[in-house]
Parts: structure tokens; C-alpha cells; sequence
């Protein structure tokens, strides 16, 4: 199939568009139709996307299933995927089919609800697969719309304070981003990725209005780049978006924005950040690593004392992107394997701790930390499972979240002594965080009088947490699934950037002899 | 066999945990328990085989990355061999035990189904804690360092009402996390040193990274001494040495079967065997030796001291078992693994047996701890105390000295007083002198022990001791065969760890004699010549006067070269091997005086000396003093990131910002009201037809 790609990346559009030209009226029966039609699209992406991954050749370093066809004013439309992108398509359409199975209760314009949400599938699997600057633009930026609705029409009190900061923030970034895509189209003469991966950019040192800038021009394009997808991953200190936004997103919409939406930051700097300007990366290193190390000490030190479920989950995601941050920047093999793999497993492990909120939240109707106590005496089940995704984020040997962050700081001790010395020690404040959250709702005896009637986990909410579970457990098992299908693209992309390196160190040495 | 070993006890521990609502309770129990007998069986047929090499069991692929390449696997040897048996037996006898301890236990209420629980946890627990000593390299022992951490967190807070034991599992959790800190960057370090962390390549490494230095943390520092430091860290957090002891006292809070197994025989033991199994590493790194035998002698001495006036019985074994935990460090520290080892096997049966003899007091006292309430007990339950006596004598190292006839902490305990002191190094002074007294105080503790709960005169509930009763013959026969072990187990083996022999039973190859000449100088050689007159005559390796020189890697231990302290120690003065009798009779004669002959005694020595005592009560205050260094000070500077940082400095930027801009972009993009929404897709499309019409341009130009 030539348009496999495109059909994986559409097929949620459609199906949204199904809903909104053929669903009418707002009964029962509407309701239920439009869950089971969202629930179908998502679960079909996900069988074609297996397609995908059977067809998929990791030892083919190159993008596969590559489309290319001409869009309006000469643009071209092209998507590809390679070893570093596939696997994040498959985490997409992997999650969404949970994501509308979390959604099953929602009664508040449930058709729209799906609608926002398929739309938001095609953008995210759009920007895994572009490869094209415009193309990826529209993508990255576009997913923004449907989240905004999510967390503006389904969302919490203050969703009209989230969702500006969440602009504000993004706002900036983009703005910045965009003036360096110009700016690259301007020097390579081209939009296709694949060709500017190949370009060389300019690293020679440029005055800007008498101020030496080491690295030139990649350094310019690194940090305008760096404004958009710092914000996204989110990175200190732009972080305090996050929050926010989680706190006032609907659970599904917790799950999606921290299984899916915090890894096009991380993405963003392997497709672009460290291939295309290697120099500036390296130039720009110690600064990546003092923002990252501090994001896992101070976000730690903060979730501990967090009285919001979703906040600490929240400021621990920031933490664990931090991991994420380090290892691609430590470009070493490990580093963005780590990397890589952390986001995945941060995928599966915040999700399911965003849909273990959920549960106890669509009981009691809050997410106050202090509401709850001794939960494990009537919800045995729930007790266990968040026992499990508890030990996955403190990043227990066994469990996926283990091997990203392993793999991470192998990698930059390589690098940076200090700076592994220093991450590691978020591997005692994340334990110290998360067993306190654990302890505080789980643990104890039940005596809110609130609580007792509360019920464990149904068959539905089994049902969600089941695939998740077992991603969890197998990927810290047998982590070669996953790190197979990346590690070939990613020591090509270690290979030609230690190359411009090599390169950019010889001609430093050059100029001083 | 050893795979049918490792994997038993997972296979009971799912089945029991996840499918007792089948197959009911007690099938669930007995599969548990009886997947651990079946281990435990294998477990002493492979001991008594012999491994010339260690063997390598690759099981399959682990984590795969660039240079990094870990496999899970068995690696079988001496060392794997012991500990094999010694988690096994243990936790089999315990698992037996539980049947009769766990059974109407008054923590849970009518109908709670909480046996299965209690003995998945354990049969998970065991999994771990074979992974762990199993594995044939670093991260694959980390996985099972950290798994038995998870099941030690989830037994101490078995007992989940009680707020008490949560914030002991917590605890226990957190604080081998520092330890846990150290060892991952020891792993970190060594593969950064020598691009790989499986035991058969690292092993090799040793001369090489001694002579290698890095820099880590600004420092240069010798490869060797940092990464057998940062792991030995590690070892501290799991083994409760000295600053990172606080947590295992208060796993108390956890049900005394899990005491036994886990805070006394075996996860605690994890530190030590870490040591061990990294000497090829360690021998190249004297000053982190040196090191280890200071905190193992100063641990030793400390937690003797405290365990001198607990009052709650699984208090004054978990402070003891801390004491003997420093003894085992202090053998390693002087180089002298195998004893360390040795002392490892002997206390695994007689601490587990004082800990399930515990909770057989316990048990007939309807679950009161306070040994001020016991008294006069010997009679009601006399196999409880016949135990408990046995395994006193073990832990206090009764014997008849300069022979090597006495129970089991007899010899290996003496073994590793005599190997400080011919170590004959400052810090081999230090921990012998250390150690000397700390046998005197671990005599007069554990004899306090047996005085206040078996002898003198019944104290306390009336009613209780009314019906104090023996415990059920599933409580007793574990017991008895830790009894047998605690006798017998010194004697047995003491020839095979603490003997020129010793170095066959651990499979260590003698490298050929020639490197030998003419590597090592003349130090060596007087060494050697000097022994020769000594003990000729009993050198049954013929030609060997030193011991080795050794083969790394090639043996479940490695002993470097000059390193004699264990053919020393059989040659140390006789005061010096009659010492830790002396002192082990100065502690039985005062705890007599003390609990027997004159009660008032502690009393009035306690109201004299209050500061003392207060200090020693309150465990030289070292949780009050954690709570204001550590505690406060994180909870503080949370709140402050989160409110000043977070809420103050950057969303106050923010907001400052918004509020200069956003009026400013809505006035000039048109006072559209409709929301932030609009503004952002507005602003997308701007810059997207501002790219168009630029490709638009250009493609035109």
C-alpha cells in the first residue's frame, strides 16, 4: 500500500468528519454511536499502524514509506517515517483507542468531544510522519487547536487561566521557531527534511550587533528551535504551563497530553535540534544540561509537596523530561537511546497514572491528595495497579520507566560527571514523591466516612489499564523490542553528528594555527 | 537446575498472588511454599556440586545499547552457591512458619483475605534476592537490589492500617535509594571505564583501573577506588552500615516472619556479598578497604551499644543483626572475603532463628513486644527457648577456643576478629579493638535478652502470660532445623571458607608459578620466606607459602597479591584469639549480674547515668538528627521552589509579560474578544501565509 502512512494519519480525520457531517441529535443512542464510531476509527488506526511496524525495516536507516506529492504554491506534501519516528506513531494510535475508552462517561457534547479528539490524533501522528518543514509547522502547530478546545469546553474551573498560559507560552516559542524555518528555507533552499538533514548550516562565528556569536548561524536557528520545543517538552523554567493545563484537562485529556503531546518537544530536538545543527548542539550543551538537572532536583522538590494528584504527576513529568533532555543532548548512543525510550515509557507510565486519577476522581469528584487515605482496604485491584505505575515513574529495574532513565544517565556520564551525578539523585526525590502520594491515598486505614462506599475498578477501567501493564512490564523486560527498531537510526544520527563535529573541531584548529 | 532455582519462586508468587480466588487459600499457600521447598532442595544439591570455572547461564536479551550490552543470565559459583542455599533455606523455613504465625492474626479484621498476600510478597521477595545474587553482572543485581527493596517496602508496610508501618516502608524505600544512588553510579562509572558491566570482563579490569584515573566531579580521581567506593555506597544503604542504618530498625514494623528472612538472613547480607563479589575489583582499591573496614568496625560498635538497652525484642535483634552486619565488612575490608562469607552463612541460621524464636515469644504473648513485660517464660514455652538459647550461643560465639569446636558464630566470628588484627594495619587495630568490644556488648545484649524473657519473674498482663502458650509444630520444626544450622554449620564449613583450602572450594585458579617470580619482588618473597619457617609443615599446597598469586575472575573470589591476612590469622597470638571469648564471657557475667543476680541493677545504673542512657535509648538521635538536615529542609525548599519559584518568579514574569503584550498583540491584530484560542490559530495562519507567500516569492524570484 503506497499511502499507508497517509491513511494511518488520516484515518482519525475522517472518521471525525463522519461524526460531524452524519451524527445528528443529542440523545442516547447519538451518544453511543459517536463513542462506538471514535472507538473503531482509533482502534483501526491502530491495526494499520501495525502494518506499518511489520513493514518497517530498522536496519534501513533511511525514511520508509516515503509519499511525496505537490500541495498549494509549490509546497510539497511528503511523509516518511524512520526508526526514530515510527515508534512514536505507534504510541499515538496505541493510547488513543484508551483515551476515547477513558472518555466512555463524558456526557457534556460527547460528539464534539470525539470530534476534538480524532482531529487531535491526525495532527499528532501528522508531525511524527512529516517530512517537510511546512508540512511539520501546520502539524506541530495545529495540534495545539484541538487541545485548547479540550481543555476550554471539558476542562476544569480555571480553564480559561490554563489555556492562556498554555498560548502565551507556545505563542513565543512558535513565533521563534517559524523565523528559523524562514531562515533555513532562505540558506538550503529547500523545505524537504531529509535534505536539510543533509545541509550543512553555517557555524561560523557571526557578529550581531557587536556581539561574537560562536557557532553562527546554527546557534541562532538552535536557540530559536529550542524556544518552541523547550516549552513543549516542557523544560524549566517554562514549565509552569504544565500544570496547569493537566490540573484543568479532563482525564483523556491529561493522558493524551502527557503520553503524546510532551514527546513532540523531545522529538523536535532529534529531527532537528541535534542533526541538523550538531555544532550549536554541542555549543549549547552545558546549557541543556544546567536546565535539565535543575528541572529533576527543583520539580522533585515541588511535586513532594504538591496537594493536587495531578499536579505532582504533572511537575513529575517535568522531572522525567529532564532525563529526556540530558540524554539527547549527551548525543552518545545511550544518551538518545535512553532518551528516546524514556519517552516512550513515559507515554505508557504518566498515562496510566493520568488515568488512575481519573478513576478515583470520577468516584469523589476530587483530586485533593488529603480526601483520600486507605483505599487499598475497598480497591484491591486499583491498589495494585497504581502500585505498579508508581514503581514505573520512581523507575524501578523491571518496569519501563527503569531503562530510559538508566540508559540517560549512562549516557551523559560519559559527557558530565556533575551532571549524571546530579540527575541521579532525582532517582531518591522521585521515590520520596511518589511512594509519599502513594502512602497518603492508597495506604492507611478508611475512615472518611466519603470513602466508604467507593467501589474498586470495573471491567471497562481493567480493560484500559490491561495494555498499558503489559507495555509496562514488557519494556522493562525485554527493552531490545523497542531499542531494536530505533538504535540503527539512531547511531546513523550519532554518526553524522559526531562527523560535523569532527569537522568543526579540525577547523577551529586550523584558524588558531 | 539453577534456572528451575531462580524461577520457582516467581511462579509461586504469581500464582499465589493472582490465583488464589481460584484454586482458594490454602492451595495458593501451600503452591507458594511449596515451590520454596522445591528450590531450596535443588539449591543444596547444586551447592554440594563443584565448579572449576564460573559457569554462565544466558537466559536472554536485557537492555541493548550501542557498547552496552546486558543479558540476563546465571552466573554460578561459590559465592552464588551459598547464597543459593542460604535464601532458599531461609525463606522455605520461613515460608513454613508464616502457616502458623500469620494465621488469625489480630491486625486484620473478620473475612480479610490477607495470607495469599503475605506469601506472594514472600515468594516474590525470594525471586528478587535470587536474581540479585544470581546475576552475572551489575544491572542485573541492581534489578534484584531493587526488587528486594520493592518487596521490603511492601512487607514492612504489610500492615497497611497502621501509619506507623507505612512510614517504616517509606522509609526503608527512601534511604536505600541513597545507597541505591551510589551503586548506579558506580555502574555508570565502570562502564564508562571499561565499556562493559558483566562480571566475566570487569573481573579482568582491576590491575588496569587501578592504574587508570578519571575525572569525576572535578576530581581526579583513581578508577579502581571510586567505583568499588560508589558500589560499596550502595552496599551501606542495603546492609544498614553506619549513616544509612536509620531504616532498618523501624522495618521492625513488618511481620516478624518478614524480619527474619528479609532484615536478618538474607536482603541485609545483599551488601556484603556485593562486596565480595566485586573483589577483584575491591583488592585493587585499598583505600576504599580501608574504608569499609572503618564503618564496618564503627557499625559493629555503634549499633552494640544501642542494642544494649532496647526494650522491644525485635529491636534488640534488628540492632544486633546491624552489629554483625559491621563485623561482615570489616572481614572484607581487610581482604579477607571469605570470612566475611563465612559469618554471612553462620548468622543466616542463627539470626533467623533468634528472629522466628521472637516471634514464637511473640506469638504465645499475644503480640507483645515489650520485654519488660516478659519474664519466667522458659517453662511455657520450652522449645521457643531452647532455640532462642542455641541461637544466643551461636550469635555470642560460645566455643571452646583455640579450637575450632564451638557453634557456629564461634568460628566465624573469631575468624574475623583474627583477620583484623593480622592485618596489622592501623584500620586492622581499629575494627580489631572495635570488634573485641562490641562481642562483649553483643554478649551482654543478647543475654539480656534471654534473662528478661525467660528468666526472673513474670511481668506485665497477668492475663497474657496465663495463657502464653507453645506454638503450633509449624512454628517449631523451622526452628529446629535453624538450630541444627546454627550448631553444626561453624563446624562444618569452617575449613572451607577459613583454611588454605579455602581457595578450591571457592574455584580460584593459581596462576603459574613463574609470573609469580618475576612480577613481585622481593616483598613478596621475604613474605613468603618468613611463613615458610612458620607453618611450613601445614602448608598442604606444597610450594605455596603466600597464598595464590590468584587469576582473576577466574573463581567466585579474588584475592590479590601480598594479600595474606587470612593465612595471618591463623597465626596470631594466642590473647589475641582468646580475646572475643574473654569479652563474650566479661558481657554473659555482667548481663548475669545485671537481669539475675541484682534486677535493681539497670535500673539505678540507668537514672545515674540518664544522659547516657537517653542517647543510647533515642539511637544516638541520629533520626532527629536526619529530620532536621534532610526532612525539613527538602519540605521546605519545595513549598519555597513551588511558591516563590513557581508561582512567584516565573508565572510573576509571565503574567508581567502577558500583561505588557497581550493587550498589545489584541489592539494591533484587531480587539478580537473571542478568546485566546482565536489569537493563537490566527497568529498559526499568519505565520503560515507569511511562509507561503515568502515560497511563493522565492519560487517567482
Amino acid at each position: 500500500m503506497d499511502n499507508l502512512l497517509s491513511l494511518i494519519t488520516f484515518l482519525p480525520l475522517i472518521g471525525a468528519a463522519v461524526l460531524m457531517l452524519f451524527l445528528r441529535g443529542e440523545d442516547e443512542l447519538a451518544a453511543r454511536n459517536a463513542k462506538m464510531l471514535a472507538l473503531f476509527t482509533t482502534v483501526m488506526t491502530f491495526v494499520l499502524s501495525l502494518a506499518l511496524m511489520f513493514g518497517f525495516d530498522p536496519q534501513d536507516t533511511g525514511f520508509q514509506f516515503v509519499e511525496e506529492y505537490d500541495w498549494i504554491g509549490g509546497l510539497k506534501y511528503k511523509m516518511g517515517v524512520d526508526g526514530i519516528s515510527v515508534l512514536f506513531i505507534m504510541l499515538t494510535t496505541f493510547l488513543m483507542p484508551i483515551v476515547i475508552g477513558a472518555s466512555w462517561h463524558v456526557e457534556h457534547r460527547i460528539k464534539e468531544y470525539m470530534i476534538a479528539f480524532l482531529a487531535l490524533e491526525t495532527l499528532m501522528i501528522g508531525v511524527f510522519a512529516a517530512l517537510d518543514l511546512v508540512l511539520f509547522y501546520v502539524f506541530f502547530e495545529g495540534g495545539l487547536i484541538p487541545m485548547f478546545l479540550i481543555v476550554g469546553i471539558w476542562g476544569g474551573a480555571e480553564r480559561i487561566y490554563a489555556a492562556f498560559k498554555f498560548f502565551l507560552y507556545t505563542f513565543l516559542g512558535s513565533v521563534l521557531m517559524l523565523v528559523a524555518m524562514v531562515a533555513m528555507y532562505m540558506d538550503a533552499g529547500t523545505t524537504d527534511i531529509p535534505s536539510l538533514l543533509a545541509h550543512e548550516f553555517s557555524s561560523d562565528t557571526l557578529s550581531v550587533w557587536g556581539w561574537q556569536i560562536v557557532g553562527g548561524a546554527q546557534t541562532l536557528m538552535w536557540l530559536a528551535f529550542f524556544a518552541s520545543f523547550a516549552v513543549k517538552m516542557p523544560m524549566w523554567p517554562v514549565h509552569t504551563w504544565l500544570p496547569d493545563a493537566h490540573v484543568q484537562a479532563p482525564t483523556a485529556g491529561s493522558v493524551v497530553l502527557a503520553a503524546v503531546l510532551l514527546k513532540l518537544g523531545g522529538y523536535g530536538f532529534l529531527r532537528f535540534s541535534l542533526p541538523m545543527f550538531p555544532i550549536a548542539s554541542d555549543l549549547m550543551a552545558n546549557f541543556v544540561f544546567t536546565l535539565s538537572v535543575i528541572a529533576i532536583i527543583y520539580t522533585s522538590l515541588v511535586a513532594m509537596m504538591q496537594e493536587d494528584m495531578k499536579k505532582l504527576i504533572a511537575y513529575s513529568s517535568v522531572a522525567h523530561m529532564g532525563f529526556v533532555t540530558m540524554g539527547i543532548f549527551a548525543a552518545n548512543q545511550q544518551g538518545v537511546d535512553g532518551a528516546i525510550f524514556q519517552m516512550l515509557s513515559h507515554g505508557f507510565i504518566s498515562g496510566a497514572l493520568f488515568l488512575c486519577v481519573g478513576v478515583i476522581y470520577d468516584r469523589m469528584h476530587t483530586r485533593d491528595i488529603d480526601a483520600y487515605g486507605g483505599l487499598v482496604v475497598r480497591m484491591p485491584a486499583y491498589a495494585l495497579i497504581f502500585m505498579l505505575f508508581t514503581m514505573g515513574n520512581v523507575g524501578l529495574p523491571g518496569t519501563s520507566g527503569f531503562v530510559g532513565e538508566f540508559l540517560t544517565l549512562v549516557g551523559v556520564f560519559q559527557v558530565n560527571t556533575w551532571v549524571a551525578f546530579f540527575a541521579a539523585t532525582g532517582v531518591i526525590f522521585s521515590a520520596a514523591y511518589a511512594l509519599w502520594l502513594y502512602r497518603r491515598v492508597v495506604f492507611g486505614d478508611l475512615i472518611k466516612a466519603s470513602l466508604k462506599g467507593i467501589q474498586d475498578l470495573t471491567g471497562r477501567e481493567k480493560l484500559l489499564f490491561a495494555p498499558l501493564v503489559v507495555m509496562t512490564i514488557l519494556l522493562g523486560i525485554y527493552p531490545s523490542l523497542a531499542t531494536d527498531v530505533f538504535a540503527p537510526s539512531v547511531a546513523a544520527l550519532i554518526d553524522n553528528v559526531e562527523t560535523a563535529r569532527a569537522a568543526f573541531d579540525g577547523a577551529v584548529q586550523t584558524a588558531q594555527q | 537446575m539453577p534456572t528451575i532455582i531462580l524461577f520457582a519462586p516467581l511462579i509461586g508468587a504469581l500464582l499465589c498472588g493472582f490465583g488464589h480466588r481460584m484454586i482458594g487459600e490454602r492451595a495458593a499457600m501451600m503452591i507458594a511454599t511449596g515451590f520454596l521447598f522445591l528450590a531450596a532442595a535443588l539449591s543444596w544439591v547444586v551447592f554440594f556440586q563443584h565448579y572449576d570455572h564460573p559457569e554462565s547461564i544466558p537466559l536472554f536479551r536485557w537492555v541493548d545499547s550501542g557498547a552496552l550490552s546486558v543479558d540476563w543470565g546465571i552466573r554460578m559459583d561459590r559465592l552464588t552457591q551459598i547464597m543459593l542455599v542460604v535464601v532458599t533455606t531461609v525463606s522455605s523455613l520461613v515460608h513454613l512458619y508464616s502457616w502458623g504465625y500469620m494465621d488469625k492474626d489480630p491486625q486484620w479484621k473478620e473475612g480479610e483475605s490477607y495470607k495469599p498476600r503475605f506469601f506472594a510478597y514472600l515468594s516474590f521477595f525470594t525471586f528478587a534476592m535470587l536474581m540479585l545474587v544470581t546475576s552475572d553482572n551489575l544491572l542485573q543485581m541492581f534489578f534484584g537490589w531493587e526488587g528486594v527493596g520493592v518487596a521490603s517496602y511492601l512487607l514492612i508496610g504489610f500492615y497497611y492500617r497502621k501509619p506507623t508501618a507505612n512510614a517504616a516502608a517509606m522509609k526503608a524505600f527512601i534511604v536505600n535509594r541513597v545507597g541505591d544512588f551510589g551503586f548506579a553510579l558506580g555502574i555508570f562509572g565502570l562502564f564508562f571505564l571499561t565499556d562493559s558491566i558483566s562480571f566475566g570482563v570487569i573481573f579482568e579490569k582491576g590491575a588496569e583501573l587501578s592504574q587508570t584515573s578519571f575525572n569525576f566531579l572535578g576530581m581526579d580521581v583513581n578508577a579502581a577506588e571510586a567505583v568499588a567506593f560508589l558500589l560499596f555506597v550502595g552496599a551501606m544503604g542495603k546492609s544498614a552500615q553506619l549513616l544509612l542504618h536509620t531504616w532498618l530498625p523501624d522495618a521492625m514494623e513488618g511481620p516478624t516472619p518478614v524480619s527474619a528472612l528479609i532484615h536478618a538472613a538474607t536482603m541485609v547480607t545483599a551488601g556484603v556479598f556485593l562486596v565480595c563479589r566485586m573483589s577483584p575489583i575491591m583488592e585493587y582499591a585499598p583505600g576504599t578497604l580501608a574504608f569499609i573496614t572503618v564503618v564496618g568496625a564503627s557499625t559493629a560498635f555503634f549499633a552494640a551499644t544501642i542494642g544494649l538497652v532496647q526494650n522491644d525484642i525485635k529491636r534488640v535483634i534488628a540492632y544486633s543483626t546491624c552489629s554483625q552486619l559491621g563485623y561482615m565488612f570489616a572481614a572484607a575490608g581487610v581482604g579477607v572475603y571469605s570470612a566475611a562469607m563465612f559469618h554471612l552463612f553462620t548468622h543466616a541460621f542463627f539470626k533467623a532463628m533468634l528472629f522466628l524464636g521472637a516471634g514464637s515469644v511473640i506469638h504465645a504473648m499475644h503480640h507483645e513486644q515489650d520485654m519488660r513485660n516478659y519474664g519466667n517464660l522458659r517453662k511455657k514455652i520450652p522449645i521457643t527457648f531452647a532455640a532462642m538459647m542455641i541461637g544466643t550461643l551461636a550469635i555470642t560465639g560460645v566455643g571452646i577456643p583455640l579450637t575450632h569446636f564451638g557453634f557456629a558464630g564461634f568460628l566465624s566470628k573469631d575468624a574475623i576478629i583474627e583477620s583484623t588484627f593480622a592485618a596489622h594495619t592501623g584500620v586492622g587495630s581499629y575494627a580489631f579493638w572495635l570488634l573485641v568490644m562490641a562481642a562483649a556488648m553483643t554478649s551482654f545484649y543478647s543475654w539480656r535478652l534471654i534473662f528478661l524473657t525467660f528468666y526472673g519473674k513474670e511481668r506485665g498482663d497477668h492475663h497474657t502470660h496465663e495463657h502464653a502458650h507453645e506454638s503450633p509444630r509449624v512454628m517449631t520444626i523451622p526452628l529446629m532445623v535453624l538450630a541444627v544450622g546454627s550448631i553444626f554449620a561453624g563446624m562444618i564449613w569452617y575449613s572451607s571458607f577459613f583454611d588454605e583450602k579455602f581457595d578450591r572450594f571457592f574455584g580460584m585458579t593459581v596462576a603459574e608459578a613463574h609470573g609469580e617470580a618475576e612480577s613481585h619482588g622481593e616483598a613478596t618473597d621475604d613474605h613468603g620466606e618468613t611463613k615458610a619457617d612458620d607453618h611450613g609443615a601445614k602448608d598442604d599446597h606444597g610450594g605455596h607459602h603466600t597464598m595464590g598469586p590468584y587469576v582473576a575472575g577466574q573463581g567466585a573470589l579474588y584475592v590479590g597479591e601480598g594479600n595474606n591476612v587470612m593465612l595471618e590469622a591463623h597465626e596470631v597470638p594466642k590473647w589475641v584469639k582468646m580475646s572475643p571469648f574473654i569479652a563474650m564471657l566479661l558481657g554473659f557475667s555482667l548481663s548475669w549480674i545485671f537481669y539475675i543476680y541484682n534486677p535493681e541493677l539497670p535500673k539505678r545504673l540507668a537514672a545515674q547515668q540518664r544522659g547516657l542512657y537517653a542517647f543510647l535509648l533515642n539511637k544516638w538521635y541520629f533520626d532527629e538528627l536526619y529530620e532536621v538536615i534532610f526532612v525539613r529542609p527538602a519540605k521546605w525548599i519545595g513549598t519555597f521552589l513551588w511558591k516563590k519559584g513557581d508561582g512567584g518568579v516565573i508565572d510573576g514574569g509571565i503574567n508581567g509579560l502577558a500583561l505588557g503584550i497581550v493587550p498589545f498583540v489584541t489592539r494591533t491584530l484587531g480587539r478580537w474578544q473571542s478568546g485566546y484560542l482565536f489569537h493563537y490559530a490566527f497568529a498559526m495562519f499568519m505565520g503560515l501565509a507569511a511562509i507561503i507567500t515568502w515560497f511563493v516569492i522565492g519560487g517567482a524570484g
